[in-house]
């Protein structure tokens, strides 16, 4: 039986983990840009701000992954169920790059432009929101797009503490040592952060301002 | 009502002094009048405090301490972003925002005042005509342009809402000669049409004798001296002097003998 023959006898079930797969690497991107483009604007325009938040997303980043999915696991009402846990978890890993591209572009607005806005009379309000955040977007979006690509490899990972997800495969190929059942995780995991990653690319390509 | 408004001073610098953070001054003692209708250039090397002048105006910075009142009123009490819309604003390199096409770029301010999208179209075709651009252009990209057509556009895009005051912060640095020297003679015939109250800066003397009804003189944040174009070739002060000397022959013929 070859590999492919494998994914489509099982293909019901490849679909159903693929799509947990997306839900949790979804919802935790979701999350990552609501909490992580406030944070970069924050540490770009206060600069107070910028070695707390950044230096706090950094040391988050150097956690092992399967420490942290340990770690998080007597915390009450997330432990209840594990996809909450996979969720936050993955949220925390995204957060680094949305943050350090929102800071980084907001930064790269040329200060001229700024500059002019200020002075023509547009409160910070209509700054942020008309100027810098569009000027910006191309390299938040590269922002996210990191952080979708990693969160596909992570979310993998998630499947040990029974979350679901193509890393279901993964595990179970490796305690029975079934390479066919490991690549029928990784490779769909694979394409997912390839195709990820090719969107983004191009939709930021198509923002870029010239 | 015309009389006054032409003779008080609408611009006026009352003992400013500004003050880095960490101490060092950039600005002291300020003392200067500017009066409707007419173009005062900020003359100085790099340092000297002219843009930091500018910049108190429009409120970009606080004076450390004085005041600088606009229109009658210490501008420090007045609405920051009402005082701003009421002033227009031009950067070297324009400071054009990147993403919007030119006729965004003119109609900002006036969309942000609400203006109905019909009026600013028809503004921004005026604007056009007036600095003299192609209609055309309205959709372009500023990267699509050249230097000089951003700086027009920078300069339609400060009169947009019609400031009765123009702040111009060496609008015409970064430009060739030729079309530097198109832009001022441009400048001096809308200035003669429109009649706003203009505070220019500048380190290039030619520049400041062409466009300034009177030059103020800066250096290393003082105020030497307020001179017509007139006066500042004969002027005795050795700073005014060195500048002439520096700037060399052929200034007779640039300065502005306009009647202001």
């Amino acid at each position: 039986m070859n590999f492919f023959h494998f994914l489509v006898q099982n293909h019901e079930q490849v679909l159903e983990l693929t799509l947990e797969h997306l839900w949790l690497v979804g919802i935790s991107t979701v999350l990552a840009v609501l909490v992580g483009i406030p944070l970069g604007i924050m540490s770009a325009h206060w600069p107070v701000w910028n070695k707390p938040v950044l230096g706090t997303a950094n040391i988050v980043q150097t956690i092992p992954s399967l420490a942290l999915f340990g770690f998080l696991l007597p915390v009450p009402w997330l432990g209840d169920r594990a996809d909450r846990l996979a969720i936050l978890a993955l949220t925390l890993y995204a957060l680094l790059p949305v943050i350090r591209n929102t800071y980084t572009g907001i930064r790269g607005v040329d200060p001229a432009v700024v500059e002019a806005g200020r002075g023509m009379g547009l409160t910070p309000r209509q700054l942020l929101f008309q100027v810098e955040l569009p000027l910006a977007l191309s390299v938040i979006l590269s922002g996210i797009r990191v952080a979708v690509v990693v969160s596909v490899g992570l979310a993998t990972i998630a499947a040990a503490i029974g979350a679901g997800g193509l890393g279901e495969f993964i595990f179970r190929g490796l305690a029975m040592v079934n390479n066919q059942l490991i690549l029928a995780g990784a490779v769909p995991a694979a394409v997912l952060a390839l195709s990820a990653d090719f969107g983004l690319g191009w939709l930021e390509k198509r923002l870029r301002p010239r | 009502m015309e009389q006054t408004s032409t003779h008080s001073p609408v611009i006026e610098f009352r003992d400013v002094a500004y003050v880095l953070p960490n101490g060092q001054p950039l600005l002291s003692g300020l003392n200067l009048q500017v009066t409707g209708g007419e173009t005062v250039v900020l003359l100085g090397r790099s340092g000297s405090g002219k843009t930091t002048s500018l910049k108190l105006i429009n409120r970009l910075l606080t004076p450390t301490s004085g005041e600088v009142r606009v229109n009658g009123a210490p501008n420090a009490e007045s609405d920051v972003i009402r005082l701003r819309r009421s002033i227009g604003y031009v950067i070297q390199d324009a400071g054009l925002f990147p993403h919007y096409t030119v006729e965004r770029n003119i109609g900002l301010v006036p969309r942000i005042e609400g203006w109905t999208a019909e009026r600013i179209h028809l503004r921004v075709a005026e604007l056009l005509q007036l600095v003299g651009l192609e209609p055309q252009l309205a959709s372009r990209y500023p990267h699509q342009l050249s230097g000089g057509q951003r700086q027009r556009v920078g300069v339609a895009r400060a009169l947009a809402a019609d400031p009765a005051i123009l702040l111009m912060d060496e609008p015409f640095g970064a430009l060739d000669a030729l079309t530097r020297d198109q832009l001022q003679r441009e400048f001096l015939s809308l200035q003669q049409r429109l009649g706003k109250t203009v505070v220019f800066v500048t380190h290039d003397l030619r520049e400041a004798l062409r466009l300034g009804s009177r030059i103020a003189l800066l250096e290393a944040g003082r105020l030497v001296t307020v001179l017509s174009p007139e006066q500042f070739l004969r002027s005795n002060d050795p700073l005014a002097a060195a500048y002439v000397q520096a700037f060399g022959d052929g200034l007779d013929s640039v300065a502005n003998r306009g009647a202001t």
